[in-house]
Order: C-alpha cells, then structure tokens, then sequence
C-alpha cells in the first residue's frame, strides 16, 4: 500500500493549501504525534523498567537514570526462559515452514486442479474457519493423551499446522497465476509437484511471506492451546512461561518487564526492519483473506 | 498403469495425491473434534471417571447456573465495549492519518507497534499500570497530581474496562491499516466530483466515504467483535491471582471453559458451555453481516 501512497496523497493535497488549512495540518499532525506516542508508551515503559535497578521501579520517570542490564542477566541465567525462548522459535517455525507448504499446496490444488471432490473439499475446509478454537481445545486435549502427546513440541504444533485462513489466501493469490504458465510447465514435461514448486511458487512469494507473518506472529504468541498442553516447566513457550514467572509470588516487577521484553523485542525488531513490507503483507493477508 | 491414464485423468490422481494429507488434518484435527465436543456436551464425564450419557442435563446446569450468565453478561460487554470504541477509534485515527505525508510512515508505524506485541506480555505490562501506589504507573502520575487513587483491577466496576483498554489497544493498529488501505481504495474521482461542486468536508464524509467503506467497516466490525467475544489471554494474565475475579467481574466465556475443563476436570460441561460459545459466534456474525451488508 505505501506504493498507492503518493498519488492517494498527491490527489488529496497536492495544491497548495490555504493558509488556515496549513494550520488545520499542523494540530492535526500534533494530535496524531501525540496519540501515537500514548500507543508506543505502554512498550517504552516496559523496556524502560526492564533497564531499572530496583530501587527506581517505581518512579514515573521514562528514561531510567542509572540504565542496567542486571536484570536481563538475572532472568537470562535463571535459565528457564532461555528454554521458553528456545521453545517457541522452534514450534513457530516449524508451525510457519508446514503451513507455507501445506496451505500453498492445498490452496494451488483447489485453485488449478478440476476434479471430483473440489467444491466439497473447499467449502469443508473453509467451514472450519468458523469453528472457534476454545471449541476443539477439550477434544484436542482427550486426544493428545490417548496418543501421549501431552507435553511434547508435537503436541503443542499439531493443531496448528494448516490453517483454513491460509489456504483460502493462498487460493486467492494462485488465482493471479496465468494458466498458459502452467501448461507451458506441463508441455515441458515436469510433473505436476515441479509445477507447483517451480512455477507458481516463485510467483505467490509476497503472499508466502504475508502468510509467514501472520502464522509466526500467532504461533509465537499463542497462550491457550500452549497453556493447557504443557506441563513441564521444560515445555513451556515464552507466554505461557511468562504468565507462571509473573505469578510467583516473589517476583519483582522489573524482572516481570524483563520476561515480557524478551518476549515482545524479537517481534518489534522484525517488524522495525521490514515494516514496510509487513504492513503490506497484513493488508493483504487482511483484505483477501 | 498411470502412463495409461488421459491427460484428465492425470490431474485427479494428483489433485487427490497432494489433498490426501490435508483431507486427514482437517477430518481428524477439525472435524472431528467438533463433533466430538458436541457430543461429549451431552455427556457426564468427570475425566478421571466414568462416561455417562447425560442428555441435556449440562445445558439445564448452564441455563441454571448464575455463574453463567454473569459470564454471558460480561462476554457481551466486552463485545459491545470493545467493538464499537475500537472501531471509532481506528476510523478517526486512519481518517485524519490518511491526510498527513509529514512522517507519515513514522506515525503509523507508532500506531502499529502494539499490534506485534504479544498478549500475555503486554497484560502483565498494564497489570504494573493499573498497581495502587506505590508501585503502579497510573496511580503514581494521579498521585503526582494530587488525584485520588482509582482501584483498577480490584473494583469490580472498573476491572472489566480496565482488562479490556489493553485488548483495544493491541488491535488498534490492526484496524488503523485495514481503515487505511480501504480509504485509499476510494476512487479519487468521488472526491474531485465532490470539490467541484463544492460540498463540505461532513457530507463528503457521510455520503462518499462511509457508504464506500462499506465493506472494509463489515470486515472490522465482525473480525473485531470475534475477537472480543474470545476474549481469554488478557484476563487471566491480568487476574492470576483469582481468575476472572473480583467475584467474577472479569470473567468472559473463554476463561469460564478453560476453569470448568482443565481446573474442574467437568468435560462435559465445558463442552456444552464451547457449543454455546460456537453459537454465539455464529449468531453474532451473522447478524452483523446481515445488518451491514443490507441497505
């Protein structure tokens, strides 16, 4: 969308304004800094506190006086969020790698493909967006104990790894892909998996890595399914860690902040370097999805 | 045998080779289980005991049960707080932010930020806000002005909005991007026609871009309500000390299903209150797509 930008704005305000107008700009550009200031607070105090000694936790002040990394050091060496940490990387990547290769898979499937079945399967797999998660977590539950998959990485991914959402996105997005591509493929002589892999993958890529956000970002924050899979401290992800660290009863609020920045600093870091494309990839992943 | 086969014929037996392992994800890890929730509701099921039909004895507990419809109560406030500011919000923010180019990627990407973050992290964060002096933020800034203090997550008036700013908050961004992008789809030539004639700022906003934005306000408005009325990380992690509390003022739908099934060990009963959450969402959605795709 930061393509469209200009000439939307061009359009907009592209004569030069009136003077009254210029003033118009300036308390609402004010305005707009201000509220978007107020949104970013509630993280900057969370970094801030994370940088305090104990003593200053409690002043308002933003910028800490004395900055430390003692606490970092102290949660670090503590040892278990570094599992935590460990853990969810894996399970949000491996949950992110199956679902770019299922969804695109079942999404090219039901996009190029005519055969008995398509319309069946498309409409059952959609329906399942409309099942709520909170419904399944009970069957999911009696499930993963009948098989002995409590508390295991397989237990905590197996829910997740396609998605309804993404293999409707991706569908959409295979529908860009010209036919002739694909026949040219098939006179070639690649077999139908090269088609998919070789052809149109390379051409749905920005809706690959619009798929991968939202799949890693929800993976990476997930709380429910997590919370009631685990058990062991060892299996815990970062949220359902950080939810236990911060109910002990002598945990001081600073190292509270500290658990939650080691959570949320990985996601703002990403997002700080491809912002552009991340926004992008959430309008689209929003509007066709 | 498969060189034999037309060309047609062919792409069945492909289209069917790569559909075989998600046909079995979605019937065993989707389907199933939903039909399996719906029937354990209508079982006794302690977990550790015996599996007894049970009829509709765990919906009547449910309809009986006062619990419930506190829970019911406030998963609609959630809904019908949170939607509505949420949605204003984003419109007036996406509306005014539309018309800035001067740091214009530097504002958004302020307004976005939260979005990235993670739920149960930024809980805790406004769980230290919302602390009696001296140890919580708002507090201590009220303190500072000579305010008396406000009881946050202990009132039981003020906890439920106090759990909710945070869940408004995060999906902010969101909902500003989404608005952002739909006001930029508006074909500039309403607006030209528009300046011709000389109409005012309010009307153009009232007959060009509400009516037009139409569709992305019907995405907002159902995407958003869903999310509210599965409300579940915020509440816990701001009420861990008494889940839900005080005295059930804070608890949605989501967390009474989470208590009755993995605190209770009652899967019947929880199952019949994840069936009426299923209608719930059914029902409002399509309400809402009803009321807003009409006229």
């Amino acid at each position: 969308m930061t393509d469209i930008a200009p000439t939307a704005d061009a359009l907009l305000m592209a004569k030069p304004a009136p003077r009254s107008r210029n003033m118009g700009q300036i308390i609402r550009w004010l305005l707009l800094f201000i509220g978007g200031i107020i949104m970013v607070m509630p993280i900057a105090y969370m970094i801030s506190t994370s940088l305090k000694w104990p003593h200053e936790v409690y002043n308002v002040n933003l910028i800490p006086e004395d900055p430390t990394t003692e606490n970092y050091t102290y949660v670090l060496e503590d040892g278990r969020f570094y599992w935590w940490f460990v853990n969810s990387v894996i399970i949000a990547t491996i949950t992110t790698i199956c679902n770019l290769l299922f969804d695109s898979l079942v999404g090219y499937t039901l996009c190029k493909f005519r055969f008995p079945g398509r319309t069946i399967v498309f409409i059952a797999i959609l329906s399942t967006l409309m099942i709520p998660t909170e419904m399944l977590v009970i069957p999911w539950y009696l499930m993963s104990q009948s098989f002995g998959w409590l508390d295991s990485y397989w237990g905590i991914m197996f829910p997740g790894l396609m998605t309804a959402f993404g293999t409707f996105l991706m569908k959409q997005f295979f529908e860009s892909v010209p036919d002739d591509f694909i026949e040219a493929a098939r006179i070639d002589g690649l077999n139908e998996l090269q088609i998919w892999w070789t052809v149109a993958m390379p051409l749905v890529k920005p809706a690959l890595a619009a798929l991968a956000i939202f799949v890693f970002l929800g993976n990476w924050t997930a709380f429910l399914w997590p919370l009631i899979v685990t058990n062991s401290v060892d299996m815990y992800t970062i949220p359902v860690g950080l939810s236990g660290f911060g109910d002990e009863a002598d945990v001081a609020w600073e190292l509270i902040m500290t658990g939650a920045a080691i959570s949320t600093i990985p996601t703002l870091v990403v997002f700080l370097i491809f912002q552009r494309f991340i926004i992008r990839g959430v309008v689209m992943a929003g509007l066709k999805g | 045998m498969y060189r034999n086969l037309t060309i047609r014929q062919k792409q069945i037996v492909w289209a069917w080779a790569f559909l075989a392992l998600p046909v079995l994800f979605y019937t065993v890890i989707r389907f199933y289980p939903t039909g399996n929730a719906i029937l354990i509701s209508f079982q006794d099921w302690n977990l550790l005991g015996s599996r007894t039909w049970a009829g509709l004895e765990n919906y009547e507990k449910l309809w009986n049960d006062p619990v419930f419809w506190k829970v019911f109560q406030n998963t609609f406030v959630y809904l019908l707080l949170g939607t509505p500011i949420s949605l204003v919000l984003s419109f007036v923010i996406a509306y005014h932010l539309d018309r800035l180019r001067f740091m214009h990627g530097f504002l958004r990407m302020l307004y976005f930020l939260p979005f990235m973050t993670s739920a149960v992290a930024m809980a805790w964060v406004w769980r230290w806000f919302y602390q009696d002096v001296p140890i919580g933020l708002f507090n201590n800034i009220l303190a500072g002005f000579g305010i008396p203090q406000i009881a946050f997550l202990q009132s039981t008036t003020n906890a439920l909005p106090a759990v909710l700013a945070p869940a408004v908050w995060a999906g902010l961004g969101f909902q500003v991007i989404i608005f952002m992008a739909g006001l930029r789809a508006i074909p500039t030539s309403y607006y030209e026609a528009a300046k011709i004639d000389g109409v005012g700022w309010f009307t153009v906003l009232t007959q060009i871009t509400i009516p037009l934005l139409r569709p992305t306000i019907v995405f907002i408005v159902v995407f958003s309500s869903i999310g509210f009325l599965r409300i579940f990380d915020h509440v816990f992690n701001m009420t861990t000390n008494n889940p839900g509390g005080p005295l059930n003022a804070t608890k949605p739908l989501v967390l009474m299903i989470y208590d009755t099934a993995f605190n209770g060990f009652d899967m019947g009963y929880a199952a019949a209150q994840t069936v009426v959450l299923f209608v719930i969402l059914l029902i409002v959605s399509l309400i809402q797509l009803r009321l807003l795709r009409s006229n």
